[in-house]
């Protein structure tokens, strides 16, 4: 996209309360033509509250809701420029698949030739044709989900909301699905926005992710951002996994700053992070970004040193837990301190899962730019 | 696995379905047997009954006047249960689509006349229905103010109020059926319909249909095994009434069920009210039969 794209979806300052909670607390975010939008929260923090205001299954408390410029006050559900997948796909049982997906067509007035084309077209497009005839009954939830998505589609809506679009499906074929939804997606060029709880789901789909914490948005960013600069303590420990340990910012400079972990140790970055000094900060430090090292702290500590003083960004401990993934291998590290740390460690050879144990002593060291430090 | 092992071990199961299984042979199987046995009999004296095989009893039970009752009766059943599905389908919805807080007790609501006697609640529609009931009352204080209001402008006054007859006539055993007869429908309609998927309607309201379209194309279809079991259990009844025409109706509006009982008390006829009591049951068995053979909907979890 050439042209810098114009907000479709524009929530300002929503609010929704049913009864004396507060599903949705004062979110206002601009969703953009053509992206792929995720919402991405645990379960009851208002992320399929605010999709289903945008759909106009529920009306917000306060503030408003634009698609495409135009306020969607008392407009329903079934006049607004946009359509929904559900999360239990909500196929009609009592109709065939062309009959589910010429629904929508048939009430928009769609006749004949045209109708069939088109459906046939969505069918095609969702690698169902052929199904026309096919009862709900007969099909797969996978390819029931193919059926509530075509049935969509051929409404050509501006946006596409899907609610929780793979939390039915196994895991190997929810794999193949994020591919094919983010495919589909570029090729019809609608906006999709998505609701999950899936970490996982939502980096490999998205343009775009807002992750909802207690009604209100936690941070707005990009997958690799929201993943390598999470904003807050919520996100860092909700996408992906993470250790946070507390500490206090003893330097802070443009270019580097240092911050003392009673549970770590000492931590230096390359890096300024702008706080006061002295304050209580969270440092994250991802478990794929902490090298193990068999015991003998020699390397450890030289390696730490290539690009930090003396004394930081390394750590001792034992091993009292190991988890073996096959492409990866877990670890759980008792700290000299007493704290916990999980670290990762790929397998790169056959053998690598045999050079630890339980029990074995080892020591760490981890890069200056891996660590993110937290001031909330 | 606990399933199978019980339904595996042959005495345990006899053991449970035992005294249920005696209890139908001897308070239904046999009456039922000895009833279909008199419906080939004739009388001999006051109180005796010889069995003969004839089928006489069945030739007259097929005669012109009581083939006519029988259609009486199934016309009245069927509009009785047709204003039930059209009264109770909406009081269904309404059930199904009330907040959490109020769906017990409009359920409650619903349930509530099966607490009290059928005989105490035909009296009560009665007094309600009455030349001076309630309904007489009312409907006569608005023909008073009507009367009224074409003074006040200056016109003839209406004619005095003469009460209308509520009560003896078919109009009171369809009123008086329907009024008995509405839980039977809106019960198991509630249940189908709570059962729906309440996403379905969301996706047909989604896809651009409005709620009118919504009802006819996606609730009322799935609701279909709610509305058929609602038809059978209110038909059925219907049919055999007997309380209610009898109490309720004019000497025009017998049913099937009253034609019965006097062969059995007033007549003295037990061979001829057998066959009519099993023509009434065959009837029944072919809707039941005609029920199952409906092409099932299939269901999709």
């Amino acid at each position: 996209m050439t042209e810098p794209a114009q907000p479709i979806i524009q929530i300002q300052n929503v609010s929704k309360r049913f009864g004396k909670v507060t599903a949705v607390d004062n979110v206002s975010l601009d969703i953009l033509a053509g992206e792929f939008f995720v919402l991405l929260g645990p379960s009851g923090c208002g992320k399929t509250t605010l999709l289903r205001m945008i759909a106009g299954f529920e009306l917000p408390s306060e503030g408003r809701v634009l698609i495409d410029g135009q306020d969607m006050a008392g407009i329903p559900p079934n006049k607004r420029p946009v359509n929904m997948v559900f999360q239990s796909y909500a196929v009609f049982p009592h109709m065939s698949v062309a009959d589910n997906v010429a629904y929508g067509l048939k009430i928009a007035g769609v006749k004949g030739g045209e109708a069939r084309d088109r459906v046939a077209e969505a069918l095609d497009l969702v690698k169902l044709g052929g199904f026309e005839s096919r009862m709900p009954d007969q099909m797969s939830g996978g390819q029931r989900q193919r059926v509530a998505l075509a049935r969509s589609l051929v409404m050509r809506p501006k946006v596409l909301l899907l609610d929780e679009p793979l939390s039915a499906l196994d895991a190997k074929l929810r794999a193949q699905m994020q591919f094919e939804l983010s495919e589909l997606q570029e090729k019809v060029g609608i906006t999709f926005v998505t609701v999950t709880h899936d970490q996982d789901e939502a980096l490999s789909m998205a343009c775009r992710i807002a992750v909802i914490n207690k009604g209100d948005v936690s941070q707005l960013a990009a997958p690799s951002d929201l993943y390598e600069y999470p904003a807050n303590r919520f996100v860092a420990d909700f996408v992906g996994s993470v250790n946070i340990f507390e500490g206090k910012l003893t330097l802070d400079e443009p270019d580097k700053a240092a911050v003392d972990c009673p549970g770590l140790g000492k931590v230096y970055l390359n890096h300024g992070v702008t706080g006061p000094h002295g304050a209580d900060v969270w440092v994250a430090l991802r478990p794929e970004k902490i090298y193990l090292h068999v015991p003998g702290e020699g390397k450890a500590v030289k390696a730490a040193a290539q690009d930090a003083p003396d004394g930081y960004n390394f750590a001792r401990g034992k091993i009292k837990g190991m988890s073996y993934l096959g492409d990866i291998t877990l670890f759980e590290i008792e700290l000299e301190t007493g704290a916990r740390i999980r670290v990762s460690r790929p397998n790169l050879s056959r053998h690598d899962q045999e050079d630890f144990t339980w029990d074995d002593k080892v020591s760490m060291h981890w890069r200056a730019d891996s660590p993110v430090v937290l001031l909330g | 696995m606990a399933e199978q092992d019980w339904k595996a071990n042959k005495r345990v199961f006899a053991a449970v379905s035992l005294p249920t299984l005696l209890w139908t042979i001897l308070f239904f199987v046999v009456p039922m047997a000895i009833v279909w046995v008199y419906s080939f009999g004739e009388n001999a004296g006051l109180n005796e009954i010889r069995f003969s095989g004839t089928l006489d009893n069945y030739k007259r039970a097929t005669e012109f006047l009581y083939l006519s009752i029988f259609g009486k009766s199934f016309a009245v059943a069927a509009l009785v249960t047709l204003i039930c599905l059209i009264v109770g389908f909406p009081v269904a919805m309404a059930i199904t689509f009330a907040s959490e807080k109020w769906r017990p007790w409009l359920l409650l609501g619903i349930m509530l006349p099966f607490w009290t006697n059928l005989l105490v609640r035909t009296y009560a529609l009665m007094i309600l229905l009455g030349q001076q009931g309630y309904a007489n009352q009312g409907l006569g204080a608005l023909w008073g103010g009507a009367s009224w209001v074409k003074t006040l402008v200056g016109l003839e006054p209406l004619p005095t109020w003469e009460p209308v007859q509520l009560l003896f006539n078919n109009f009171a055993v369809v009123f008086g059926l329907v009024y008995v007869h509405l839980p039977f429908m809106v019960l198991p309609l509630y249940a189908a319909l709570d059962r729906l998927d309440r996403s379905l309607i969301e996706a047909s309201l989604d896809l651009g249909a409005g709620h009118f379209r919504t009802i006819m194309r996606i609730v009322v279809p799935l609701a279909a095994p709610g509305i058929v079991a609602g038809v059978m259990i209110t038909l059925i009844p219907a049919l055999g009434a007997y309380l209610t025409p009898d109490l309720m109706g004019g000497t025009d509006s017998q049913m099937i069920a009253n034609v019965i009982e006097r062969q059995f008390k007033k007549a003295n006829d037990w061979p001829f009210g057998a066959a009519l009591s099993f023509l009434l049951i065959y009837a029944m068995f072919i809707l039941i039969a005609l029920q199952s053979m409906r092409r099932k909907v299939p269901e999709v979890r």
